[in-house]
């Protein structure tokens, strides 16, 4: 690669758009009360809202792994009308900003809602402010992440692997199972890792739709978001143990986005 | 079989047919619809008429809707690229059609091995397809494609992914291999020497049809199209026979011994074009002037491209090619004998 020197201005701004992001995250951990940090990590309540956290954010992977792989098959296989409004309308959550996610959600499964009221009288099921209602929104916020890195992988492999699999008479479902989902693992495993990623981190749609109930819908961020009032240190180690995790997964990744320079 | 099909610019329009225990060559140059015409026989590319028939089975007749798929087709297919599957090992995948055809992991394993036995490649089960050298790859396909015992054997371009160094090797194995399978066998290829050497018969196709039919001996011997003329390296030309001579429609006259009468196809062999700068006297009874535009290296001689009233190549000696600086190009006369030209009926 050729060398060359940045104009001042560029090197200027550019460092202040880097020291942006660094210096927060230098301010996390030197301002982390370290002292503190095993009885914090080890309080009754944190535990509950790490477990609860790891649970939802691990259904609501499991979920949009479920739903979310057909969906992408859909997308990238089937030529269907309206193909382009459905899938705009599923990305939507992405770029939604996820209270309006949470009140959408409510007044589709609220108690009240379009089928919510269906839900509560045929079935006795209420979702809102229960840890069902946890892994619902942070599907409804995560999927999209699972299904558009799928549809992607499922769009640039070769066919004709399947081709080869049907000639030796493999059936839809064979040719899908042992063909299909092995050749698009690396995309499989990115969606699902980026999926869970947005899941633990999950807010707005949560509070607004499951409520912030400790052991039963508060998941980290809410319990870290609460603990800034009561117990500012508690939330600073917190903060950090989701700010590893983040890390681990952008380093899991790294040979997909941060290329393997 | 009869397929009529169109695929963006292609359209396909074949009808073909071939008895059991032959191995038949599908020739043709690049975007013929070679590989296209072998998907339709899987049924991996539809067709809009005509029908696909096996042993007396009908696969597939649009006209009475009728489509076996192609899981259902008892078919082994040998991809160009062989396709094999890159997460599983040369084992599972010799054993994956037994096992999609509902044979047992334990059997399917068995009998995967005895193929990759048969293919000499007893202590690769194991390896990743990216692990082997090209050959041996090729190899698995064959053994792959063979495991589940088909009906039909179909391979797109067998050997074109290889070096020319292992292709000689390949080409000596896999015709070995063909013979050993007893079904139809129909290979695709644009190298003559393969088609030469493993088939039977071979079909050439242009553009979607059907150009000629015979075994290598004939079509070579007697090209039908500027394709296969090329492909032998002879000059082929077209026009109308009238007793010792054959009139081409650019006007030019070739005499030729054995001419009668009609449509006709004369051959002549580049060795027996001699080339002068001067006009040549005596007894050659065709006399042509031209422009040597190119000269290529042919083996130990060298063939020159001449245009004149009719396109024409020489094989020289390299010796006469010095001598009459014919890589200068320039005015040239040729002859050659009204009885090295073959004529046979259009």
């Amino acid at each position: 690669m050729r060398r060359e020197r940045a104009p001042i201005w560029i090197a200027i701004l550019a460092a202040s758009g880097a020291a942006f992001f660094v210096v927060p995250l230098v301010g996390l951990v030197v301002k982390a009360p370290w002292g503190d940090a095993l009885q914090s990590l080890t309080s009754t309540e944190t535990l509950e809202a790490l477990k609860l956290s790891l649970i939802a954010s691990l259904s609501a992977t499991a979920v949009s792994l479920v739903l979310g792989v057909p969906l992408a098959w859909i997308y990238a296989r089937i030529d269907f009308p309206g193909r382009t409004v459905l899938r705009a309308l599923t990305t939507l959550p992405m770029v939604l900003p996820p209270v309006v996610g949470g009140i959408a959600l409510l007044l589709a499964f609220g108690r009240r809602g379009l089928v919510g009221t269906l839900l509560d009288t045929t079935f006795g099921i209420t979702l809102p402010f229960t840890t069902a209602g946890v892994v619902f929104a942070e599907t409804f916020v995560a999927m999209p992440f699972l299904v558009l890195t799928v549809e992607a992988g499922l769009r640039s492999m070769d066919r004709r692997y399947e081709d080869a699999a049907r000639t030796l008479g493999a059936r839809r479902w064979t040719v899908f199972t042992r063909v299909t989902l092995p050749l698009i693992a690396p995309s499989l495993f990115a969606g699902a890792v980026l999926c869970w990623a947005r899941a633990l981190g999950e807010f707005g749609a949560t509070i607004t739709f499951a409520g912030n109930f400790p052991g039963v819908t508060q998941t980290m961020p809410l319990a870290v978001y609460l603990l800034l009032e009561t117990n500012p240190e508690g939330s600073f180690i917190l903060s950090l143990l989701l700010l590893l995790v983040s890390l681990a997964v952008l380093v899991g990744l790294r040979h997909r986005w941060l290329g393997s320079a | 079989m009869e397929a009529r099909t169109a695929l963006g610019a292609l359209r396909l329009d074949m009808k073909v047919q071939i008895e059991e225990g032959e191995v038949v060559a599908l020739l043709g140059p690049n975007g013929a619809g070679k590989t296209t015409l072998l998907r339709t026989i899987a049924g991996l590319v539809p067709i809009q008429s005509g029908h696909v028939e096996l042993d007396g089975e009908m696969l597939e007749e649009p006209a009475t809707g009728r489509y076996v798929p192609t899981e259902q087709r008892s078919i082994g297919f040998v991809f160009q690229d062989y396709l094999l599957f890159p997460h599983l090992s040369v084992l599972d995948n010799v054993a994956f059609g037994l096992r999609a055809r509902g044979a047992g992991r334990a059997e399917a394993g068995r009998r995967a091995m005895e193929w990759i036995d048969r293919v000499g490649l007893e202590n690769r089960g194991g390896s990743k397809p990216a692990e082997l050298s090209g050959g041996e790859r090729q190899r698995v396909a064959l053994a792959r494609a063979l495991a589940p015992d088909p009906r039909v054997l179909l391979l797109d371009e067998p050997l074109a992914a290889l070096d020319a160094t292992t292709r000689v090797a390949v080409r000596r194995d896999l015709k070995m291999h063909l013979a050993s399978f007893s079904g139809v066998r129909l290979l695709v290829t644009h190298d003559p020497l393969e088609a030469a050497t493993v088939a039977d018969r071979l079909i050439v196709m242009e553009e979607g049809k059907h150009v000629q039919t015979g075994t290598p001996v004939e079509v070579t011997e007697h090209p039908r199209s500027r394709y296969v003329a090329d492909l032998v390296g002879v000059n082929l030309y077209r026009g109308h026979a009238d007793h010792g001579s054959v009139r081409m429609p650019g006007g030019q006259v070739l005499a030729a011994a054995g001419a009668e009468a009609g449509e006709v196809f004369a051959v002549i062999h580049p060795r027996a074009v001699s080339v002068h700068r001067a006009k040549p006297e005596g007894s050659p009874r065709n006399v042509w002037h031209g422009r040597a535009h190119g000269v290529e290296l042919y083996g130990d001689r060298a063939r020159v491209m001449i245009e004149g009233e009719a396109p024409i190549v020489a094989e020289v000696t390299p010796a006469a090619l010095a001598e009459l600086k014919l890589a200068d190009g320039g005015d040239v006369w040729l002859s050659f004998k009204a009885t090295d030209v073959s004529v046979y009926p259009a």
